[in-house]
């Protein structure tokens, strides 16, 4: 590795391994951090991945990127299996710290560190995580065999976990607290011909009941005010994801909601050489197909950078 | 040393009446974050093995012992002094946010 290199990129799910396949076929030998824990994004949580183009009968989320990981192996990039956990991105050349205390000099910075989940924002729902609150329907399900548990949100995650969750679970409650999901079709359609799921609209979670364990939930309608005690013993919680954007807070342009801003359609931020892509960026589409596509963008917005420099 | 495999026949001599603390990874082989936790594990127990022994415990295999513990989320990493569970942490976590974590039993 030369002192200076052309790209390091920051993340790994389909945005950060398409940037590495689309820059190493660049000849621009991009180092990509994936994460120690994180490798391979939200998508290593997913079940089945039934709308990425290509696979006709589906795909499983851990093997999708599994296999975008040997694709970015199959060229001259360097993997690295750990966190950056600080960047300085002004000036013409940006250093980066890794978790183990090296530092990596690189032009150009792609920025694709994705989302994590979102928490309702309750003391007990925190105290209580690992004890029946869970973020990861995959990963806890199977604790919560002929149980009733409940699943907060309206998107399609939320759809998702519920019916992956009617598996294990006796009974899904899905609380939403609006009167209808912002879901797709097809996803809603499917979670309503499930007959172990039940729907509550218009009720949001105020606060999560148990001593050791989730033994309920506190309820508030949102039209009427009315408050209720309902028995679960599990909470999923789907409500969203937030942008990791902690480490370049004061450096590239954030909006309101934490997302990275770039320019108009291309994946520039306002810093020279940074570019940022994937959920870090997208509040709208957020889809796995999206995030590949603008990975791709952000490798070729570097190679012309790094052209002119 | 590396970590090695805790079952329910063995729980109570391995980790209950260990003298040294004793860090159970509850993880199961389909479980991505515990799956990525998994080397960060065997790098610490490589490390620290000798103040902390680390073993894993199939939740698949060994459900009773994970009930009885009350893990309803994996991987729940638990530390066990003297018989009794002393720290308990919930989900994969970069190694060294985990070092932190067991900052009072591995220095």
């Amino acid at each position: 590795m030369s002192d200076i290199n052309e790209v390091v990129i920051v993340g790994s799910g389909p945005a950060g391994y398409t940037a590495a396949i689309y820059a190493a076929r660049a000849q621009l030998k991009p180092i990509i951090y994936e994460g120690s824990v994180t490798a391979g994004g939200a998508l290593m949580n997913t079940t089945e991945v039934e709308n990425f183009p290509g696979f006709a009968t589906g795909v499983m989320g851990p093997e999708l990127m599994e296999s975008m990981r040997k694709q970015v192996e199959r060229f001259d990039a360097k993997i690295i299996t750990d966190d950056i956990v600080s960047m300085k991105l002004t000036g013409d050349i940006k250093e980066l710290t890794d978790g183990s205390g090296n530092t990596v000099k690189a032009k150009s910075v792609i920025l694709a560190m994705g989302s994590a989940y979102k928490e309702i924002g309750l003391p007990n729902e925190k105290r209580l995580s690992g004890r029946g609150v869970s973020w990861c329907a995959t990963c806890d399900g199977f604790f919560f065999r002929e149980q009733v548990i409940a699943v907060v949100g309206g998107g399609d995650s939320a759809m998702e976990e519920a019916n992956f969750l009617t598996r294990f679970a006796s009974k899904v409650v899905l609380i939403h607290r609006r009167d209808s999901f912002r879901a797709s079709k097809i996803m809603i359609e499917r979670a309503q011909a499930n007959p172990k799921i039940e729907f509550l609209f218009n009720h949001e979670v105020i606060d999560v009941l148990g001593e050791d364990k989730v033994v309920g939930l506190k309820l508030k309608n949102t039209v009427s005010g009315d408050e209720s005690i309902k028995d679960f013993t599990g909470l999923f919680v789907a409500i969203g994801h937030l942008p990791r954007s902690e480490l370049v807070v004061g450096q590239v342009e954030l909006n309101s909601d934490g997302y990275v801003q770039v320019e108009g359609r291309s994946t520039k931020t306002k810093l020279a050489g940074v570019f940022a892509c994937g959920d870090l960026v997208d509040f709208t589409y957020r889809q796995a197909v999206t995030a590949a596509g603008s990975g791709c963008q952000a490798a070729l917005d570097a190679e012309r950078y790094l052209a002119g420099h | 040393m590396a970590t090695t495999k805790v079952t329910t026949a063995d729980f109570e001599s391995v980790v209950l009446k260990s003298a040294t603390p004793v860090l159970v990874d509850f993880w199961a082989e389909w479980c991505g974050p515990c799956r990525a936790v998994g080397p960060i594990l065997e790098e610490i127990s490589n490390e620290y093995g000798d103040k902390l022994k680390i073993v894993k415990l199939n939740t698949d295999e060994e459900g009773s012992i994970a009930m009885k513990y009350g893990i309803s989320s994996i991987p729940t990493m638990n530390v066990f002094v003297g018989g009794e569970v002393v720290k308990t942490i919930v989900g994969a976590k970069p190694k060294p946010a985990l070092l932190k974590d067991l900052e009072s039993y591995i220095k």
